[in-house]
């Protein structure tokens, strides 16, 4: 089969277990094309002849009753991988190789997948085009000179590219759902407590979440059953019980209520995406669905309360990184001198603007100010969330106000990037799913996406409405292969 | 609100970052203009607002407490940017 690298990753395991393929030719397809795609610079840390050996072992004993058997994937390097160096795109971290493996991808590797390399993402996941990364701009699929989003860059680069059938984000503000949008591709963030956090390189604590991105959505469905576990390494993890999406997805979303929130027509948002969603409450009304309007009254502070929240946890978070226990250490003439130059050259310039963003917020004297202030604001936003959810079963949205803009174009203006985020933040503060799949092209040619966001652990509704709404959209990406010479 | 130079400073010394005067000023100028931003959550009356630290509204779960893994100090040690024998090592702290 001369097309593997085309087929989505349900077939692939279809095609594994029926023995039409073995996962040697799928790892060696995915390498291959992976090898011959590195313009796109969506791997920061390659793995192929560990991978291949990992298929030929796999292929003389097979076990075919895994739910990935034999599958090649890559990942976001922000998830710790033991024995292969993990950098979440930080200078500070470029030599560092985890001795521990994140739950997440534990369970991954447990159902038979095979590691084939990690993926290029913003420094510590944070931005929203993948270029603050320490290891340069990823290209995007789709068109030459186009971000494919931030954090997950690389991951959506990679998926979209098919350079690996699918693979996992962090999302802790849009960084699955964003990138997700920008290249074409499906990708969730599940409940907040749905995946362990246990080995993922940590950002802002209350919202980080890992999640799958996929070519569709029932392929987002098998791997979210893989990595959505209860983990007792992670406090925050939640013992609740757990559905078999991909085996409960159904398309019968008949008398679902989806709510409508007149807070995201935003000032200034490209007509475009106002007819995208358009188009997406008819596919859905088409799909049998009650299309409710919803209010969510606190949506224009979002953005502002996680740019306090974010950083904030963020500038505690990365206190770790001084030089002593691992990563990179410069030297200084003495203990405080080195912890300083350390962190001055080891971290990048976004991620220093956050640190002291966060450290200003939390210091004497502004922490009611700011910080508390914000968990407030927060709290008034998940009960705008609370209310509709009284009304409604779930609430579409697009999932970004543009689609993705050209390498360079906002990196001199801290603000108009994180305004990306703008409809991908307020489902992170409140803790609950979101998907965002493909749903049309813009003059450009470029994808949009639209954005479904569920209650707390109802993973499978959502999957489900999107699952239904794909079918209606019958989306196509448009990839010519542009970086391959 | 205006954050100047001087507070740019006291942050990079709280944050230990160290800053040049170039490195402050760019500092300054996007701070202000992310904090203008922030200021709108002024605009809400929130006194009466209980705060939220946690939207996984589950208490903490208690676990035996016993030694569930050992010998770790190789592997504890392993990505030290200077490793001596069984011990961290930093630049001379007392005189």
């Amino acid at each position: 089969m001369s097309d593997i690298t085309k087929q989505s990753l349900s077939e692939l395991v279809e095609n594994i277990k029926s023995k039409k393929l073995s996962s040697s030719e799928v790892t060696k397809a995915f390498v291959e094309r992976s090898e011959n795609s590195k313009e796109l610079n969506a791997y920061i840390t390659e793995d192929y002849a560990n991978a291949l050996n990992k298929a030929k072992k796999f292929d003389e004993k097979p076990n075919l009753d895994l739910k990935l058997p034999g599958i090649p994937m890559a990942v976001k390097d922000l998830f710790c991988t033991r024995d292969l160096r993990t950098t979440a795109g930080s200078k500070i971290l470029n030599n560092f190789v985890p001795t521990y493996e994140s739950t997440v991808t534990q369970n991954i590797w447990n159902e038979g997948a095979i590691l084939m390399g990690k993926l290029n993402c913003d420094e510590f996941a944070m931005g929203s085009s993948n270029e603050t990364s320490f290891f340069g701009n990823v290209q995007n699929p789709i068109d030459n000179n186009l971000v494919p989003g931030g954090s997950s860059g690389g991951s959506s680069s990679a998926v979209a590219a098919q350079l690996t059938p699918i693979t996992i984000g962090t999302d802790t503000g849009g960084s699955i759902r964003q990138p997700a949008s920008f290249t074409g591709t499906v990708g969730l963030k599940p409940t907040y407590g749905s995946c362990s956090r246990y080995g993922i390189v940590a950002f802002a604590s209350s919202l980080d979440q890992a999640g799958p991105m996929a070519q569709n959505v029932k392929d987002c469905a098998l791997l979210q059953e893989v990595i959505s576990t209860y983990d007792e390494k992670d406090s925050t993890s939640i013992d609740f019980k757990r559905n078999e999406y991909s085996k409960e997805l159904t398309k019968d979303i008949k008398g679902k209520k989806i709510g409508i929130p007149k807070e995201y027509r935003v000032d200034g948002m490209p007509k475009e995406i106002e007819d995208l969603w358009k188009k997406g409450i008819e596919y859905a009304k088409d799909c049998g669905a009650e299309i409710i309007d919803i209010s969510l009254p606190h949506t224009n502070y979002a953005l502002p309360t996680y740019y306090i929240v974010a950083p904030a946890e963020a500038s505690s978070n990365l206190a770790r990184y001084d030089g002593v226990k691992y990563g990179f250490r410069a030297e200084g003439e003495n203990l405080i001198d080195m912890y300083e130059k350390t962190r001055s050259q080891g971290f990048g310039a976004e991620v220093q603007r956050r640190i002291m963003i966060g450290t200003y917020v939390l210091s004497s004297g502004y922490y009611d100010a700011y910080y508390l202030k914000a968990q407030k604001v927060r709290k008034l936003i998940k009960n705008d969330f609370d209310d509709a959810y009284k009304k409604v079963d779930a609430i579409l949205t697009p999932s970004t106000p543009s689609s993705a803009f050209k390498i360079g174009e906002k990196t001199n203006d801290p603000v108009s990037m994180y305004l990306n985020d703008i409809f991908t933040v307020p489902v992170n503060l409140a803790g609950l799913p979101g998907i965002s799949i493909p749903a049309g092209h813009d003059a450009k040619g470029y994808p949009l996406g639209l954005q479904i966001i569920g209650k707390a652990f109802d993973e499978q509704n959502i999957l489900n409405i999107a699952y239904a709404m794909e079918e209606k959209i019958n989306f196509k990406n448009n990839i010519t292969d542009w970086w391959i010479k | 609100m205006s954050i100047d130079l001087k507070t740019i400073k006291h942050i990079s010394k709280l944050s230990r970052i160290s800053v040049d005067e170039k490195k402050a000023e760019k500092l300054a100028v996007d701070l202000n203009s992310i904090f203008d931003f922030i200021e709108k959550l002024n605009e809400l009356k929130t006194d009466n607002v209980e705060p939220l630290t946690s939207v996984a509204e589950t208490t903490l779960k208690l676990r035996s407490d016993e030694v569930k893994s050992k010998n770790l100090r190789d592997q504890v040690i392993k990505n030290s940017p200077k490793e001596n024998e069984d011990y961290f090592v930093v630049p001379k702290v007392i005189e």
